[in-house]
């Protein structure tokens, strides 16, 4: 998924802030159990996404995590006996033995999944809306292998989907049968691994190699930095402040036990709208027409 | 001084039988135009890696002699250090792209160099200006087509200002008119900043009027190393494979010195009067084909030959595309009611600008996309073979990816047990249509689509291509190839249609069209210009001798006149040579 470069106050901010406030949506999905929290990440991410004008690539990246979600969420029951309410008794199985489903194993397998597509969400948002660019020349100072090791991942991805939906068609324009799904892998990764050795080629004529460290450049931060940047702290305020008193707290074993309180919800209610409110400050953004007339945000 | 010095260069890439480079001594002197000539596998690839560091110190192998880049060792300084006095541009534009947008692209070369933000600002505005893409300054890169991403990646091998330039095959995925902008642009670059520029190239018609020098390598050896006249008289005596088609069109007419370029040949054929008349309404699509091609031994004339023994084919038709839209839902139509029907058996080029179109048709026809408006019928099994062999080829033998009679087809028999990634490029690219056309046990298909089938292949390769899909057509399978090359499609088609902006122009004979065109003519037709409909060298050469036949019998009926009425008795018609002109 490549950056989709819109005018929006996130993508008017700096790569720094925009770094910070995916990672403080995500932070709450690695640190709570409760589906409440997970979920308010969920609509978070899509919401901020859609309010920077990349909402359709994160549909799309939901729409593939949706079943690796589903896969955490059914298998989780399978391979887990903790719980004391057990719904089904689906008998020994060769490999797995006993198998009496659970009710909170079927819920925490549903949370792993939850957090599956949170945390995917929050890479998809990072991906939408922060320039790699931007974010190789603020960390290079920092790490220049690993900002550039991280950026250049960043943009495989979309060679990587490109030449995979390439070797797809060629596939289907074979005469005979399809070759097999081992073949197709060791195929696929071959060609990654090309392609890794091609952009390896290319970064080392290109100076890569030899790279010394750059001057320190100092840009003012723009109102849209401050907005976001107080938008990310206080998502990490709310986060830790939350955590350090328990609120929303979430047990699947032995019994459920949740805490779906007044404070749950409104860490939930605060994952979704502050990420939302530096989006009131459009100042200095295009109207979305205009942008498009102008080339940018185009496809 | 020496740009690029080579002395007594041997080089074997890790676990390889022969050097790939073998006893390489060279000088580039400071500001030539030099043109890398040769047949795949020469070794010019490797020249170049050397020069850029990439070989030894990213690749591995063995290195013998001495290597000096802008006063650097290669042995000692890697690409990284070499990149500040050697730039480089490969084949595929779409692997040397690093960065979100062409700004940035271009600034990465100086930010590695630790440039300050004012020099890198200026530096990246002058390339953009320089290589005409500062329009293209705030794109993204993933957005941009196969010309402009060549371009960018140009620029940020320029922004640096090197000292050297070294350039594999930059116009292998280009369209005519953006090739020859590339090489335009290289030559002004070479004159005004004083660039030094080694460019390997297959279509040498394309460059060699802007080289100062032409290194011809073979079996990783300098086989020739002279001016471009002096390489084409070398390259007709030693490598006729190299020979470029205007050299080979008054070869084959016995006249020389060997042309370098259209304007000299045509120089060539003014002096001794046997330039064609330029032909009238032979541009795109108007007016019947005169030209039929002569019987010929030359390489890429093969399949012309062939298509005189085709016997007549049935009316039955392979493909009919009525009205063919595709209009994706964030874009500008990319094909916009296209009309085509192809009869069993016909071999049709599709040209065009890269974006034209072709590769969507291509894919629509094969059923890897639906329209948005019309209808496509097929008389049969469709099969396309994708512009990049390798992503058909999956297994770990050659055996494993096509059956026996279907290698046997493609002359692949004798390579079953090897992997499909040892095989050279032609090889690939006939192993990967013997995947798609498969063996007996699958129904032959009624059309084959190629979507740019001779990328980077050199002349040869071509030739043996052309041969291939010369004994498919005959078989009844009508042939729909998508191609930037007009010689190969002189070469290999009966039939030309040219798509500009998803829509059909021009739909002719190939006579027809490459003809009567500018950029999408062969060179032998904008040599003679479009005379006589003569595509191919040989053809051409017929024309010309024709020519100087005539033109003989007609100043020896005017000195026999005046001979008759002094009672003098006939002699052998004069040679119509001017002195400055040499026949072979």
């Amino acid at each position: 998924m490549p950056l989709r470069r819109c005018a929006s106050p996130l993508h008017a901010a700096r790569a720094a802030v925009g770094c910070a406030l995916c990672a403080a949506l995500a932070l709450p999905a690695l640190l709570f159990d409760s589906p409440l929290v997970l979920g308010a990440v969920i609509g978070g991410a899509l919401a901020t996404g859609a309010a920077a004008g990349a909402g359709r690539p994160l549909r799309r990246a939901l729409l593939l995590a949706l079943p690796f979600a589903l896969v955490v969420a059914l298998l989780n029951p399978l391979i887990t006996h903790d719980g004391l309410t057990v719904i089904a008794r689906l008998g020994t199985l060769p490999v797995l033995g006993r198998i009496d489903v659970t009710l909170e194993a079927l819920a925490y397998g549903a949370v792993l999944g939850l957090r599956a597509l949170a945390l995917i969400l929050c890479c998809a948002l990072y991906a939408a809306v922060v320039d790699p660019d931007e974010v190789l020349r603020s960390f290079r100072r920092i790490s220049f292998r690993s900002a550039l090791t991280a950026t250049l991942a960043t943009r495989m991805i979309p060679v990587l989907q490109r030449d995979g939906r390439r070797m797809a068609d060629a596939q289907r324009c074979r005469a005979g049968a399809a070759p097999s799904r081992t073949a197709l892998v060791r195929a696929v990764a071959a060609g990654a691994l090309d392609r890794a050795v091609d952009v390896a080629a290319a970064l080392e004529v290109r100076g890569y190699g030899s790279a010394r460290r750059p001057p320190r450049t100092r840009a003012p931060f723009s109102r849209h930095d401050r907005a976001f940047a107080a938008a990310a702290l206080a998502l990490l305020a709310a986060t830790v402040t939350a955590r350090a008193t328990g609120t929303a707290a979430f047990d699947a074993y032995p019994a459920l036990h949740g805490d779906w309180a007044g404070g749950a919800w409104a860490l939930a209610v605060a994952l979704v709208l502050v990420p939302l409110a530096p989006f009131l400050d459009r100042r200095g953004i295009e109207p979305r027409a205009a942008a498009l007339a102008s080339g940018w945000g185009r496809r | 001084m020496s740009v690029l010095a080579l002395e007594r260069l041997t080089y074997a890439y890790p676990d390889a039988l022969a050097p790939a480079l073998d006893d390489v001594t060279l000088h580039v002197e400071e500001g030539e135009l030099v043109v890398l000539a040769g047949r795949s596998g020469s070794g010019k690839s490797t020249l170049l890696r050397l020069a850029s560091g990439l070989v030894p110190h990213v690749h591995g192998g063995s290195v013998r002699g001495s290597a000096v880049v802008g006063g650097l060792d290669v042995r000692d300084h890697g690409p990284g250090e070499l990149a500040a006095v050697a730039g480089s541009l490969f084949q595929d534009p779409e692997t040397q792209i690093v960065m979100g947008t062409v700004r940035n692209e271009l600034a990465f070369p100086l930010e590695n160099r630790g440039e300050s933000p004012a020099a890198i600002a200026r530096g990246v505005e002058e390339a953009a200006l320089a290589l005409g893409i500062a329009h293209l300054l705030e794109r993204p890169t993933h957005a941009l087509s196969g010309g402009e991403l060549q371009r960018v990646a140009l620029a940020a091998a320029l922004v640096g200002r090197p000292r050297l330039v070294l350039l594999d095959e930059p116009t292998s995925q280009l369209d005519p008119v953006a090739g020859d902008e590339l090489i335009g642009l290289l030559r002004r670059l070479n004159e005004e900043w004083g660039t030094t520029i080694l460019l390997a190239e297959h279509r040498l018609e394309r460059c060699l009027t802007a080289a100062d020098r032409v290194i011809a390598m073979a079996d990783g050896r300098i086989a020739c190393d002279a001016d471009p006249a002096g390489f084409l008289a070398w390259a007709h005596d030693h490598a006729p494979a190299l020979e470029t088609p205007g050299a080979r069109l008054l070869a084959g007419a016995g006249l020389g010195p060997p042309p370098v370029g259209v304007k000299q040949a045509r120089a060539v054929l003014r002096a001794c009067g046997a330039l064609p008349p330029e032909a009238a309404g032979t541009a795109a699509g108007s007016g019947p084909p005169e030209h039929r091609p002569s019987p010929a031994s030359s390489c890429l004339s093969v399949v012309t030959r062939h298509q005189d023994r085709t016997p007549r084919r049935p009316a039955a038709l392979a493909l009919r595309v009525r009205g063919v839209w595709h209009e994706p839902r964030h874009s500008l139509p990319i094909l916009r009611g296209v009309d085509l029907a192809i009869p069993a058996g016909e071999r049709v080029a599709l040209m065009g600008r890269n974006g034209a179109g072709k590769s969507t048709l291509l894919r629509h026809v094969a059923g890897l996309a639906s329209p948005t408006r019309g209808k496509i019928t097929a008389g049969g099994r469709v099969a396309l073979l994708l512009q990049n062999p390798n992503d058909y080829l999956v297994h770990e033998r050659v055996a494993d990816e096509a059956s026996l009679d279907a290698l046997e087809a493609v002359g692949l028999a004798h390579l079953t047990d090897r992997h499909p990634r040892d095989l050279s490029g032609g090889e690939r690219q006939r192993l990967a249509l013997a995947v798609v056309l498969g063996g007996e046990d699958v129904e032959p298909p009624a059309l084959l689509c190629l979507d740019e089938p001779t990328r980077g292949m050199d002349r040869a390769h071509k030739a043996d291509l052309a041969v291939l899909l010369g004994r498919l057509a005959a078989t009844g399978t009508a042939l729909l190839v998508a191609t930037h090359d007009p010689e190969f499609a002189a070469a290999v088609a009966e039939r030309v249609v040219l798509l500009a902006d998803g829509a059909p122009i021009a739909d002719g004979s190939a006579a027809e069209v490459l003809a009567g065109g500018w950029y999408f003519a062969t060179e032998t037709a904008r040599v003679l210009r479009g005379a006589g409909g003569a595509l191919d060298p040989d053809a051409g050469a017929a024309l010309v001798r024709a020519q100087l036949v005539a033109r003989a019998a007609d100043a020896h009926a005017a000195s026999a006149g005046p001979r008759a009425a002094r009672g003098a008795s006939p002699t052998a018609p004069p040679d119509p040579r001017p002195t400055e002109v040499r026949r072979r």
